[in-house]
């Protein structure tokens, strides 16, 4: 099994390199980036939510795609990935992505935020618009 | 042991389909195409119904004189079709169940493979594929 801190460093590498890129952002430099960012954790997730669930039973309704997300895909990432969470948005924009991609796999469009209100606990809140 | 073979994406285009006798491949196509009706059939019946069956596998979706076809249906709604000949009666369920798991783990294969963009055709699964076909002569 690859150690943890091996997708610590990638993803550490990967936030500097892309937040370093533009020296002088400004404000639509930035969402670049964390657009970039969202968005390679977007395709992981796709990747994971074909992955994952690939014994389980079908998924009848919104319901189970909750509870497998909530508890076999959080298991199976956050398991491996840091206990510690940093604060600022450019660490989170890639685990964002990664929600949004396994629930777009498994039929959901949402939009997924991220909210830091103390440490170490952090809020992803999913927003399923009304179709 | 398969006649054709086809992965159908959530859309309903497909993502690879391939058929040995090359010569009238415009009716399994054809063929293929039809049984997504009885596929989204069985997928909405499935939703409504209080049974706990809730499998991937779909079974025999509908049978002609020379052919039955079969059908296997992922959790991100891509849709596995198999056409086999009616004449090769030792084929049985479990037969036909390990082929489409076969081609689930191929398919969840290709979708982590980063330089794959989901949506693209498949070009990787010729090989998986021949083993599974016989030269109809």
């Amino acid at each position: 099994m690859a150690d943890t801190v091996l997708f610590e460093f990638l993803h550490t590498e990967m936030v500097a390199e892309l937040w370093a890129h533009d020296p002088d952002p400004g404000p639509g430099g930035q969402k670049m980036s964390l657009s970039v960012l969202e968005g390679m954790g977007f395709r992981v997730g796709q990747a994971l939510g074909e992955r994952l669930p690939r014994e389980t039973l079908a998924f009848r309704e919104e319901l189970d795609v909750l509870k497998f997300l909530c508890k076999d895909l959080w298991v199976a990432v956050f398991q491996k990935q840091m206990d510690s969470l940093r604060t600022n948005h450019q660490f989170l924009a890639f685990t964002c992505g990664l929600l949004r991609g396994a629930l777009y796999t498994l039929g959901i469009e949402s939009v997924v935020t991220a909210s830091v209100a103390a440490l170490p606990v952090c809020k992803f809140q999913v927003v399923i618009p009304k179709s | 042991m398969a006649v054709c073979i086809a992965v159908i994406a959530k859309e309903n285009y497909p993502l690879y389909i391939r058929s040995t006798p090359t010569e009238n491949e415009l009716k399994f196509h054809y063929m293929v195409h039809t049984s997504l009706d009885v596929v989204d059939e069985k997928i909405s019946a499935m939703g409504k119904a209080l049974v706990d069956q809730r499998e991937l596998y779909l079974g025999l979706l509908y049978p002609t004189e020379d052919y039955k076809v079969y059908g296997y249906v992922t959790n991100s709604k891509v849709k596995f079709v198999m056409v086999v000949d009616s004449s090769n009666t030792a084929l049985r369920d479990n037969e036909i169940r390990s082929m489409f798991r076969k081609l689930h783990n191929s398919y969840t294969d290709v979708m982590c493979n980063p330089f794959y963009n989901p949506g693209d055709r498949i070009q990787a699964f010729d090989n998986m594929v021949t083993s599974m076909m016989i030269q109809v002569c």
